[in-house]
């Protein structure tokens, strides 16, 4: 017999699949952008940004060579000296959240927080996607309003 | 006293035929849990472990972490 001893968070931290009710339900690692621009802290502050503007970005997430989460750039940052090194304009640890959370749980905390957009990550730090406020609300409604329509319109 | 694993070995064990059994209360059991597992709550786990799991393939039980 074996133990798995770090368990089913473990599991669903590192954004692994699950069954059961809350499975069937998007949460936050299934909307997230896997999309999202990244980029190294060595990098010229100039060429990430052409590239973020190319793909169509106003975002990009600094990963190291293991794909860790170390910082976000947004585009007020995006938009500063070109020549500066990523590592001295980014916002560095940025909070992150986990594949397993509700999507409503994260439409809910970003609206309230005021967050544009949030890294999420497995347990060891590593980038699944970028989660964007408008994507989590979106979903959010239509999760709502699907199992308003399957209780037969009842508030 | 069973063999502490982490989820690499947890994905190789079940890849050949291990058995997943999930201790937790049986609603915990029905939001999450892993592909293929079973429920098996702790407190039957003695008593159903005999009849409910094969003898000729490996067990595998977790909780929901390790505290």
């Amino acid at each position: 017999m074996y133990d798995y001893e770090d368990g089913k968070l473990d599991w669903l931290a590192a954004g692994l699949p699950s069954e059961g009710t809350n499975a069937e339900r998007p949460r936050a690692g299934d909307v997230a952008r896997k999309d999202v621009p990244t980029c190294r802290l060595d990098e010229r502050l100039g060429d990430v940004r052409d590239r973020v503007r190319e793909a169509g970005w106003d975002a990009c997430v600094v990963l190291n060579e293991e794909r860790v989460v170390f910082g976000l750039l947004r585009s007020k940052e995006l938009e500063t000296n070109p020549d500066r090194r990523i590592e001295e304009a980014m916002r560095p640890g940025p909070s992150t959240f986990r594949p397993f959370v509700s999507i409503e749980e994260m439409a809910a905390f970003m609206i309230e927080h005021d967050l544009d957009s949030s890294p999420i990550t497995t347990s060891d730090g590593r980038l699944v996607g970028l989660l964007r406020r408008q994507d989590a609300a979106k979903a959010a409604l239509e999760l709502h309003e699907r199992e308003h329509h399957s209780d037969g319109g009842k508030a | 006293m069973p063999q502490p694993i982490d989820r690499d070995e947890v994905r190789r064990l079940v890849d050949r035929g291990a058995q997943l059994v999930e201790v937790l209360p049986p609603n915990e059991y029905e939001e999450d849990h892993l592909p293929g597992a079973i429920s098996m709550p702790l407190r039957r786990l003695e008593k159903e472990a005999r009849s409910s799991l094969d003898r000729g393939r490996p067990v595998v039980v977790y909780c929901w972490d390790s505290a």
